[in-house]
């Protein structure tokens, strides 16, 4: 839920990106806050492992400006996507306006793509949100790898219906990490108006 | 933490009696600072010397802090732990529940006491949890600007224009 301060003219959504473990979440942060103007964004937190995996969470705050007298932010979370590490996704989806997933493309994470979708869709269930009206975007990550499922397969398994919009991705070259924010951020925006 | 539900919009009546609130509190204990953060880690309000602080980075970590330390109560069987205390050498940071509204933050130096600040913390949560109660069923309170026709239009276009490489 976006928080509208009158008082003080502030807008602040929540958009959060989940995924299986290694899938590219983290990565995704990270190009973003090496790549967007310094002055739009805040610091980058990680709360991770010594291993440099998501232990907690990834935090971007970056800010549109004023728009029409209300300064308007985002707030960029990452969960740690392993299968155990449930309780802190849950806890970062509290509050959350917009979700985009991002799946790892490889024949070999389909099932933990699948997994992470369901646990999506039955933490957003336990926090009261209906999963069919939170704005969700779908990315599919790692897809120059070589042993990359078809686009349609992975539909298949993650959006059945097609109802989510979706996007492909490279997250380490940056190839569809600014389409992914820019498509979830928009659909957030709607929700708003 | 005792409630489910956010609170959506502030109104300026209901932050001008959250700042009331605030100021007695630093007043009365010498605090540095005092935030109140909202339990998804948006700052709603803050008062005193926070400067040096980076308070977006701030109100997240201190929501984190929280939301953590809720599940190790459960895990202990406890239903919440309704305070928590870093100390520090320089500083220090006393967190209270707000009644699972927000949480108060307090900086600290040693111009005050954990005791004082601890005590002070009582009274003013129970003053806090009054004023979000009664935003909770009144809505916003004071002057509420609404948003302009081509607010979302003109978001999308800053979209554009900086979520860009």
């Amino acid at each position: 839920m976006s928080m509208i301060n009158y008082a003080s003219r502030e807008i602040n959504c929540k958009l959060v990106y989940y995924g299986p473990g290694l899938g590219g979440k983290t990565t995704n942060l990270e190009y973003i806050y090496g790549k967007i103007n310094p002055d739009t964004r805040g610091k980058l937190i990680s709360l991770a492992t010594e291993q440099e995996r998501t232990l907690f969470f990834d935090f971007l705050p970056v800010d549109l400006g004023s728009i029409r007298g209300f300064k308007t932010r985002f707030h960029l979370y990452t969960v740690p996507g392993q299968v155990y590490y449930n309780a802190s996704r849950r806890l970062i989806l509290k509050g959350v306006d917009g979700i985009a997933f991002v799946a790892d493309s490889q024949a070999e994470r389909m099932d933990a793509n699948i997994a992470a979708m369901e646990n999506l869709y039955e933490n957003l269930t336990e926090y009261g949100f209906d999963p069919n009206q939170v704005p969700i975007v779908l990315q599919y990550n790692k897809r120059d790898l070589p042993n990359a499922v078809p686009v349609e397969e992975m539909r298949a398994h993650l959006n059945p219906a097609g109802r989510l919009p979706e996007l492909q991705g490279v997250a380490v070259t940056g190839k569809g990490v600014f389409d992914t924010l820019r498509a979830i951020s928009k659909q957030v925006l709607k929700s708003l108006s | 933490m005792k409630r489910a539900d956010l609170i959506a919009s502030i109104g300026t009546t209901d932050l001008e009696q959250i700042e009331s609130q605030l100021t007695s509190f630093l007043r009365e204990t010498r605090a540095r600072s005092a935030s109140l953060v909202d339990r998804t880690g948006r700052l709603l309000a803050n008062v005193g010397d926070s400067a040096s602080v980076d308070q977006i980075s701030f109100a997240s970590l201190a929501a984190a802090d929280f939301a953590a330390s809720d599940q190790l109560a459960v895990l202990l069987g406890e239903t919440d732990f309704a305070t928590l205390y870093h100390h520090g050498e320089r500083q220090s940071m006393f967190l209270a529940d707000v009644d699972g509204w927000a949480i108060l933050a307090a900086l600290f130096d040693r111009r005050t006491t954990l005791g004082m600040v601890r005590i002070k913390t009582k009274g003013t949560v129970t003053r806090l949890s009054r004023v979000f109660s009664g935003m909770a069923e009144r809505g916003p309170t004071g002057s509420v600007v609404q948003m302009d026709v081509g607010w979302a239009a003109d978001a999308e276009s800053e979209i554009d224009r900086l979520f860009t490489e």
